[in-house]
């Protein structure tokens, strides 16, 4: 059941909106320091399986394990779940009240009650892994899409997440601004994190993830390393799938590369 | 000139004290009104069906009812049931319940007005739902409602005089004792007229303070500007 | 009890004297806010001016005050002898219309100056433009926010009261003195403004429903 290797255990993962069934029993597991990227058409479920991942969205079946813990979504518990587990979401969702600091800040005061200076502390450290320390008394709505979702992975991070969850961080963002984030996010794989990561940016997964996963249908069609997954697909759908990314972004190792 | 004398020896002095007992009973309200909203309009998005019911039902009996007929009720109403309120206490009472009332309507619709996003984030983080409702939602709901709120406790300055009517001596009650002892009804209760413009006055500036100062960019239209 | 049930008839033959005073002071309010609006909107600057003096005057004044002023210190001094109903619906036009000039204002203006340069464009005057175009949009954009001047007036209405107006909230108290069961009647009466409130506030929404006009402002704003 549980492998202590795996920082998490994703089994059969089943989830029905109405009458559409989204996710038709999806199963992974992801090792310390593994980086997988989920890719496919759009409206396959990706974002919603990550948002199983952390309960943002209670799985129909099929259950989760975080370090052989099995995540439940009952009332306290979940919560600590969720501080172990750091989601970056396409639209930001930066509170537009505080500042980036405050950003930062706010979870480590209000759920780890650290007290002002270490929250502090911890909070420049996190801007400034992510470069955005100048910018640290800036309101959301002062920046730009880049910047702001560049604070809302210091914010997540600033939590010392086990995983860290990436749904299309850059889905939302001018192109020339997509650049920046996923610098910040290929650093973060670089240095060991554990991610998720949801994407179209094909480049990025080219050269940071350990395993592609190929979803269509609510399931997991391929899966494999960048290698196979790109120029030896064993599905001709996958083949199609990565033509088309081409066609729109251009070749696979060049961009953003 | 007669009336200028008048205004000086006699009803000034006399006002002095109603005017105490306004300002007392304005600073008791306003904060267990503003309580009392926040209360009302959170129970009424977050609380399940039967508090939102009792929320819902808040509203509607302390809208519908008129401050006047609420202040009798506690004060005239009460006591035969074996419950007495001093004039004061009574009024604050009832300028608590009502101001909640119309305060909590304001504050839920700005509550409904911040993104969903904001509390989607707050949960991806671990937070419990009540902080997320207390540390996200509230102090963004909150300064969009201000306009709003602030309105009512404008109001709330203007109805206090209606304390007068359940025997509490305020700013209102004071002046029309001496212009009754006088006979001058006409320039008492334009000076009366005067000193609650300046509270209103006073208080208006202070809310535009306010808002200015819990402004932040992005924040969405507001009643002032830049 | 029975006391208590007996007295109901009286009250509510006090309706018509609230609605009275409710549709006095609304009809006022419309009478002088609609032109004080405008004024506002158009005039000089003077005219602005002596307008938002106006208005800060009848929006900071508690209703008791004025009710006061009127009829013991100005009618009197005058000496003019008006019934209590008609200050009392004097002095709660004039407030109503304080308001209402801010509220058609706020509609005024929020047609954006597009719709004047058309219409002047096309050759009419301002005055003709004015009535014809601005107006007509301005009045449905204000009506929901005019519309909560019913529940205002019809709650300030319980104020005339203290001038003895025979309304709802006089003939409770007379009542009360009558029966000495204080709750039950005055939670009638509030049952009575609350039903009343509803009833209105119903109207209302079917006269928005009847002059909407499709793609036009944002009547949602309930």
């Amino acid at each position: 059941m549980t492998d202590s290797k795996y920082v998490l255990v994703v089994e059969d993962i089943h989830k029905s909106f109405g009458e559409t069934e989204v996710l038709r029993g999806v199963s992974f597991q992801v090792a310390k320091g593994e980086t997988l990227v989920f890719i496919g058409p759009s409206g396959t479920g990706k974002s919603t399986l990550l948002r199983c991942v952390n309960q943002l969205t209670v799985p129909d079946r099929g259950k989760v394990w975080l370090n052989g813990e099995e995540v439940v979504h009952s009332h306290g518990k979940i919560n600590l779940y969720r501080q172990k587990m750091g989601m970056v979401f396409q639209n930001f969702y930066l509170f537009d009240h505080l500042t980036a600091l405050g950003n930062v800040e706010i979870s480590l005061l209000k759920v780890k009650k650290m007290n002002k200076k270490e929250a502090k502390e911890k909070a420049m450290h996190e801007l400034e892994r992510v470069g955005m320390v100048q910018k640290a008394n800036f309101y959301p709505a002062e920046l730009s899409g880049g910047q702001a979702q560049r604070v809302s992975i210091a914010r997540a991070l600033a939590m010392d997440p086990e995983v860290m969850l990436f749904d299309e961080p850059t889905s939302a963002l001018d192109p020339e601004l997509t650049g920046e984030v996923l610098d910040v996010m290929k650093n973060l794989a670089r240095a060991g994190m554990t991610m998720l990561v949801v994407t179209h940016e094909m480049g990025f997964a080219s050269s940071v993830a350990n395993q592609i996963l190929f979803m269509e249908d609510g399931a997991i069609l391929e899966r494999g390393t960048p290698e196979k997954i790109f120029y030896r697909p064993d599905f001709e759908r996958t083949q199609k799938f990565l033509s088309k990314m081409t066609e729109l972004y251009g070749d696979l190792g060049q961009k953003n590369g | 000139m007669d009336s200028l004398v008048f205004i000086q020896k006699q009803l000034l002095p006399a006002l002095l004290e109603g005017t105490s007992v306004t300002v007392k009973l304005i600073l008791l309200s306003i904060p267990f009104g503003l309580l009392t909203g926040i209360i009302v309009a959170v129970g009424r998005v977050y609380g399940n069906k039967t508090i939102s019911m009792i929320c819902r039902l808040y509203v509607l009996f302390f809208k519908g009812c008129p401050l006047l007929l609420l202040l009798f009720m506690i004060y005239f109403g009460l006591p035969p049931l074996g419950i007495s309120f001093s004039p004061i206490a009574a009024s604050v009472l009832g300028f608590v319940l009502c101001n909640g009332a119309y305060s909590s309507e304001y504050i839920r619709g700005a509550i409904q007005s911040v993104k969903v996003g904001q509390i989607t984030a707050a949960e991806a983080l671990g937070m419990t739902r009540l902080q997320g409702v207390l540390y996200i939602i509230l102090p963004q709901a909150f300064r969009r409602a201000l306009p709003g709120v602030g309105n009512e406790i404008i109001y709330l300055i203007k109805y206090s005089s209606l304390a007068y009517m359940i025997t509490c001596i305020e700013l209102t009650g004071a002046g029309k004792i001496v212009a009754a002892r006088y006979f001058r009804f006409t320039e008492t209760f334009i000076v009366i007229g005067i000193i609650y413009l300046i509270l209103v006055t006073i208080a208006t500036k202070l809310l535009n303070f306010a808002e200015r100062k819990l402004y932040y960019p992005g924040m969405g239209p507001t009643s002032f500007k830049g | 009890m029975q006391a208590v049930i007996e007295s109901f008839p009286y009250i509510i033959s006090g309706m018509g004297v609230t609605l009275g005073l409710v549709g006095l002071a609304l009809a006022l309010g419309l009478m002088v806010g609609i032109p004080m609006a405008v004024g506002q909107v158009y005039g000089g600057k003077w005219t602005g001016k002596f307008i938002a003096f106006y208005v800060w005057i009848f929006r900071g004044l508690p209703n008791l005050v004025l009710l006061f002023l009127f009829y013991f210190g100005i009618f009197p001094l005058m000496g003019l002898n008006v019934s209590a109903f008609f200050i009392g619906a004097l002095a709660l036009g004039l407030r109503s219309a304080a308001y209402q000039t801010e509220i058609f204002r706020g509609a005024i203006l929020s047609l954006g100056e597009g719709q004047m340069l058309a219409a002047r464009s096309l050759g009419m005057s301002k005055n003709q433009a004015i009535l014809n175009i601005m107006l007509p949009q301005a009045l449905r954009i204000a009506l929901p926010g005019w519309s909560n001047e019913y529940p205002i007036l019809l709650t300030d209405s319980s104020v005339c009261y203290a001038i003895g107006v025979m309304e709802i909230m006089t003939r409770g108290n007379q009542m009360v003195t009558r029966t000495y069961q204080p709750m039950p009647i005055y939670f009638a009466c509030a049952l009575i403004f609350i039903l009343m409130n509803y009833g209105g506030l119903s109207l209302f929404r079917a006269v928005e429903k009847r002059v909407h006009v499709p793609g036009f402002g944002s009547s949602d704003q309930s």
